[in-house]
């Protein structure tokens, strides 16, 4: 089984936390994992990306080829869109409906939205409002991670769950529930959508 | 054995570390910048002492290295590409010299220029300095190599080059760790006619390093990293060279089909190659950077042999290599089932809200629209973002310190006015030397020197001349009277504008250091004080 994901969003939303974590659960399970993230420049306030590759059988190239990315998971919409030729015929965008707009040239909102859904498998959520009524303003990136989680397969929900509270684990308990939560949101989103 | 999930970048870091490494030297440069950081961090380098603080610049870090070579010890330089041209001089000097401890000098190059003014390819200065290059295609490679190459550094004593692209160095798999073994033992060297190159010791140097050569061409032929998968015998059909990470993209197109001979150790294995030639039709070298294998093939080979590669237009002539590109050209249909969308955008890197690089570029911004021939020579770091819109305020960026000189010798040519922007960590790298020259012609200059505190670019790294600004331009023999000190905020801009007007009315070198922590590092700063309060 293989299972290959594009995160991706604005350099500051979080994305590398969402890799980790990931990354934690990989190596716990005894998967095979390569992780290319992208460091430097376009940190600031650009597009970022980070491809993850899981596989129970050794992976080659650290990129995933074009049409074979299983879930693209984005912290913003427009972001999501950017790696359609990426996405297999199969499969899944999860990502965040807010808008991020720090660029004069933002498409039309409505129609971005629109091409959005006129893809087969979607599932998009207003990941800051649930994140804040949570009770964790800063836990976006988790319900983000609570969402996909079902569409991940190579790993379970519990094993994603116990990555979030070894990886949070340093900065204490409160900061690990809170993430739970947050992550916990996203996965009963996800499940109703 | 234990694993561990490593950047390519901490797969060298940790395979240095494991190798006995003595001392790193660096400077900051994406994508290499994660190695030294590593080694800082490492519980075992800092209970072990390894050196790791930050050099001024690659030559200072190269000759720092030799140096710890020359005393015996094992010792690492990292830097990005174009490092490499900074510290030339040193690196192809070590080669006539020879080391003494182990010595490898890592380049990480940055093909499709991620973060980077060019595609240079390190792999040329290998050549060029006529030393073995490694060129890992994994994480478990490039930590697995830095142990080798330091025993062949030593076994030569000549330094070793390594070479990595940005994809390694920032992607992570699972890697399996070794026993460290001890550091050297200090031992300087004694042999002085080896070390002080005066012509006559130089020659005899230079026929040495050519009498090595065989040795190295033996080394590449028998090397575990050079492999032979010939799994068709038969059929003389295309056989491929696959160069470092090239091989990884090689296997994921077509798996164990084709003839491949893996490349990741130089000079390039002669005898290994010309068997794969004889046995195919034609060959393509798949290799990232600019084509040196697929050149060196070709000359080996006879024009009459068909070399496919980035020359031929059989692979993209720039760029890094992709799955894509590499499955394209072994015949390989995309499998992409989605076109590229409709309602899409660039969306640029920028500076960041708060930055008081914006505050600057805010004063600047007004200076050029009140002087029609005013130009802004800008520099390497964040603030090259300023020459993007909204500010669009920079005519240049070059490399490392090219500011002030170019405003220099356009003011010589008459320009008015002629102004400089160069960060902090930029200014000691390479534009003090630049400063010099102007101050000693009284060139007509106005230069920022941007003080954010930090090396900020490359996430926040320590300056090498943090607190000393003020010093180092009046030492060089600025006027104090033209040497000034301004805090960037919004609210300063008016008065920044003013002081720059009057500067440039001035007949000489001025220089306006605009100071205020980055807001990164500042934030990072709170952060621990916080934690280090509770």
């Amino acid at each position: 089984m293989k299972k290959d994901i594009i995160l991706c969003g604005v350099g500051g939303q979080g994305i590398l936390s969402i890799a980790t974590i990931i990354g934690e659960a990989c190596t716990e399970a005894g998967l095979y994992l390569k992780q290319a993230e992208v460091h430097g420049m376009s940190q600031r306030g650009g597009d970022v990306q980070s491809n993850l590759r899981l596989s129970t059988d050794p992976i080659w190239s650290d990129l995933i080829p074009q049409g074979e990315t299983d879930v693209i998971i984005s912290m913003e919409p427009m972001e999501a869109l950017r790696y359609l030729p990426y996405l297999s015929k199969q499969g899944t965008i999860v990502t965040s409906s807010k808008p991020f707009v720090n660029i004069p040239n933002y498409p039309d909102e409505t129609e971005l939205m629109a091409e959005l859904d006129s893809m087969p498998s979607v599932v998009k959520l207003d990941i800051e409002s649930v994140a804040k009524d949570a009770g964790n303003a800063r836990g976006a990136n988790m319900v983000l991670l609570g969402m996909a989680a079902p569409y991940i397969e190579i790993l379970s929900v519990e094993q994603l769950r116990k990555a979030i509270a070894i990886i949070f684990a340093r900065k204490g308990e409160a900061v690990v529930e809170a993430n739970l939560k947050a992550f916990d949101c996203g996965v009963a989103a996800s499940k109703n959508d | 054995m234990e694993k561990k999930l490593l950047l390519g970048d901490e797969a060298i870091a940790l395979g240095a570390i494991h190798a006995g490494l003595s001392g790193v030297y660096a400077y900051p440069g994406t994508p290499s910048t994660e190695i030294t950081e590593f080694i800082q961090t490492n519980p075992l380098a800092k209970e072990r002492g390894i050196h790791s603080h930050w050099s001024t610049n690659e030559k200072t870090a190269m000759e720092a290295a030799l140096g710890m070579s020359y005393a015996g010890k094992r010792a690492l330089v990292c830097m990005k590409h174009v490092g490499m041209n900074v510290c030339a001089d040193a690196f192809i000097n070590s080669a006539i010299t020879g080391v003494n401890g182990g010595l490898i000098v890592l380049a990480a190059d940055d093909p499709s220029m991620h973060s980077s003014q060019n595609e240079q390819d390190s792999r040329f200065y290998g050549k060029f300095a006529m030393i073995p290059v490694f060129e890992p295609s994994n994480q478990q490679e490039a930590y697995d190599m830095m142990s080798t190459a330091f025993a062949l550094s030593e076994e030569l004593k000549e330094p070793v080059l390594m070479r990595i692209v940005t994809r390694l160095a920032h992607s992570r798999a699972a890697v399996e760790v070794q026993a460290p073994k001890q550091e050297n033992a200090f031992s300087p060297a004694t042999d002085n006619a080896h070390w002080v190159l005066l012509p006559g010791n130089a020659k005899r140097n230079y026929n040495d390093l050519i009498s090595k050569q065989d040795a190295m061409m033996q080394a590449s032929e028998q090397s575990a990293y050079n492999k032979k998968e010939f799994p068709t015998v038969n059929g003389k059909k295309l056989g491929i060279i696959a160069c470092g990470i090239g091989y990884n993209y090689v296997h994921e197109a077509v798996g164990d089909t084709m003839n491949v001979l893996k490349v990741s150790q130089y000079p390039l294995p002669a005898k290994a190659i010309e068997e794969l030639a004889s046995m195919s039709d034609s060959l393509m070298v798949v290799e990232d950077g600019q084509p040196v294998v697929e050149e060196a093939v070709k000359a080996l080979l006879g024009k009459d042999y068909i070399v496919k590669g980035r020359l031929t237009g059989d692979l993209p002539r720039t760029g890094e290599l992709t799955p894509d590109s590499v499955g394209v050209a072994l015949g390989k249909s995309s499998k992409a089932a989605y076109n590229t969308a409709k309602n899409l955008a660039g969306r640029p890197p920028q500076l960041c809200q708060g930055c008081g690089h914006r505050d600057v570029y805010g004063a600047l911004r007004e200076i050029i629209d009140e002087y029609p021939d005013a130009r802004v020579f800008g520099d390497i770091g964040c603030y090259t973002l300023g020459a993007l819109p909204p500010f669009k305020a920079l005519a240049s960026c070059v490399d490392m310190g090219a500011s002030i000189t170019m405003a220099k010798g356009a003011a010589d040519a008459g320009l008015r006015p002629a102004i400089a922007v160069i960060g902090d960590s930029t200014f000691t790298h390479s534009g003090m030397t630049g400063l010099l020259d102007a101050i000693n012609e009284n060139s007509s200059i106005t230069v920022l020197p941007r003080d954010n505190l930090t090396t900020g670019m490359t996430g926040g790294q320590d300056s090498a001349g943090t607190n000393k600004y003020e010093a180092i331009c009046l030492g060089l023999g600025m006027d104090p009277a033209h040497l000034h000190v301004v805090t960037p905020l919004p609210k300063n801009i008016p008065a920044i504008a003013q002081l720059i007007r009057d500067e440039i009315a001035y007949e000489g070198v001025s220089v306006i250091i605009p100071r205020r922590e980055c807001i990164q590092t500042a934030a990072r700063h709170a952060r621990e004080r916080k934690a280090g309060a509770k």
